[in-house]
């Protein structure tokens, strides 16, 4: 399967494989109206098997929302044809509206205007806890 | 600002010295009567509470202070829709220090990113209740001599029990604690409070579903009660609400300096023939509460002024 290469865009590389959609979604990238291929079961040889999403624009990636979805993506930033960037994504320490806490009891399910707030406090097992009631994130 | 949202927000040098000051203040009364002249409390208080908020009121009028609040969400603006936010940016300016419960985890650290003034959780919901660790490590000073080189018991509900957590969380700060925990399989201390805590400080710690096996071995017998608020199920509450009760023929097994503490309220877990028995301590516990709390309120008083 051929996919043209990308002058000005981005490569999010070594998803694991079934994740692509999760991520497409999160960074909306189905509202940009530039060409996004999403490569699905791609052969690796580190991780067997992969997804990987390529977009045709630099845009800005929201990395907390990625490592939170699935820590070990890489990102390349392709300018003029070249790599003149390569991130790897590790797990954010706090992640900022992207986990919602689903504790009934917890304070961000009343009081108005609280952003979610989660904070990793087990990075070997990727366990995320709500700032505010300690709740594991689900 | 310092506030006391967490017990973990206190370092080992901290409560020595909070406790030490509070034993001061139970031994010289008189000179901390005037330390708050001119000073307010003000309790938000957002669901009913008997010995927390009186301690606190009681505890602001012996340092000479004064105090201001309400003691149900009903008597506040919260029944108008008023944002915790603003309710305690608006009390600020009314009061130096605030003591805040809330039944919503969390929402004392909210409101200390919007005071001005300290902000002491008093208890959210069953999260944190830091001040009651206080006065439980108070009291273990004061009735054994020391905090450290203890075995320590806990015994019922402490898979949801906040003050269980916080106490071994506090007490993990010490050194040659063990802990035996007693309680049905069904309430066990949570996984992550064993690794993160008891297991990461290399605490020495059993785990067993009898009292009676375990009780001669403890220098501390912190009881609990099962709470039926905690419980989706009735029978299940049924069913283990009386697991263990405490009883004096069980506390003829026990060391004869045995420390007895209870959170309190207490249901069925401790009969009532031990209160008379001169190692129950629950009651000293909670009369402990209010000399700690005092000690709290002036040391969050003293570091705001600086």
């Amino acid at each position: 399967m051929n996919i043209d290469e990308i002058t000005d865009g981005i490569v999010i590389d070594h998803i694991t494989a079934g994740r692509s959609m999760a991520i497409y979604r999160f960074l909306g990238l189905d509202k940009l109206d530039c060409q996004v291929a999403m490569i699905q079961n791609a052969t690796s040889r580190k991780m067997g098997r992969k997804d990987i999403i390529k977009i045709d624009r630099l845009i800005d990636i929201d990395f907390d929302v990625i490592g939170c979805i699935d820590p070990g993506i890489t990102i390349d930033v392709i300018k003029g044809g070249k790599l003149a960037e390569k991130r790897h994504v590790d797990l954010p320490e706090t992640v900022t509206g992207v986990l919602v806490c689903k504790n009934p009891r917890c304070v961000t399910s009343s009081e108005r205007g609280l952003p979610q707030v989660f904070r990793l406090t087990d990075r070997e097992n990727k366990i995320y806890r709500c700032a505010y009631c300690d709740s594991r994130a689900k | 600002m310092r506030h006391l949202i967490d017990i973990r927000d206190l370092g080992r040098a901290e409560l020595d010295a909070l406790l030490e000051r509070a034993e001061d203040i139970i031994s010289a009364p008189k000179e901390y009567s005037d330390s708050c002249r001119g000073k307010t409390l003000a309790t938000l208080f957002y669901e009913p509470s008997t010995r927390t908020r009186l301690s606190f009121e009681a505890a602001m009028y012996e340092l000479g202070g004064n105090v201001l609040g309400f003691a149900s969400a009903d008597s506040s603006s919260v029944s108008k829709g008023e944002t915790i936010a603003d309710t305690v940016r608006v009390v600020s300016e009314y009061c130096d220090v605030i003591a805040m419960r809330h039944p919503k985890e969390g929402a004392p650290l909210v409101a200390s990113r919007h005071a001005t003034v300290p902000v002491i959780n008093a208890g959210d919901g069953g999260h944190n209740h830091p001040t009651q660790t206080l006065t439980d490590l108070l009291t273990v000073k004061r009735e054994k001599g020391k905090v450290g080189s203890l075995t320590v018991g806990f015994c019922g509900d402490l898979k949801f029990g906040r003050t269980v957590h916080s106490l071994i969380n506090a007490l993990s700060l010490y050194e040659d604690i063990k802990l035996v925990l007693v309680s049905p399989e069904e309430l066990r201390l949570p996984g992550y409070t064993y690794k993160d805590v008891i297991l990461k400080n290399g605490m020495e710690s059993e785990m067993t579903t009898s009292l009676q096996e375990v009780i001669g071995e403890l220098d501390v017998l912190y009881m609990t009660r099962v709470q039926k608020e905690r419980f989706f199920n009735e029978e299940d509450y049924m069913r283990l609400r009386d697991s263990y009760i405490l009883t004096p023929q069980l506390l003829a097994r026990a060391k004869p300096d045995l420390c007895v503490m209870h959170p309190l309220p207490r249901v069925n877990e401790i009969s009532q023939e031990v209160d008379s028995d001169p190692r129950a301590a629950y009651f000293r516990q909670a009369a402990n509460g209010k000399h700690v709390r005092k000690a709290l309120i002036l040391k969050l008083l003293e570091e705001a002024a600086r």
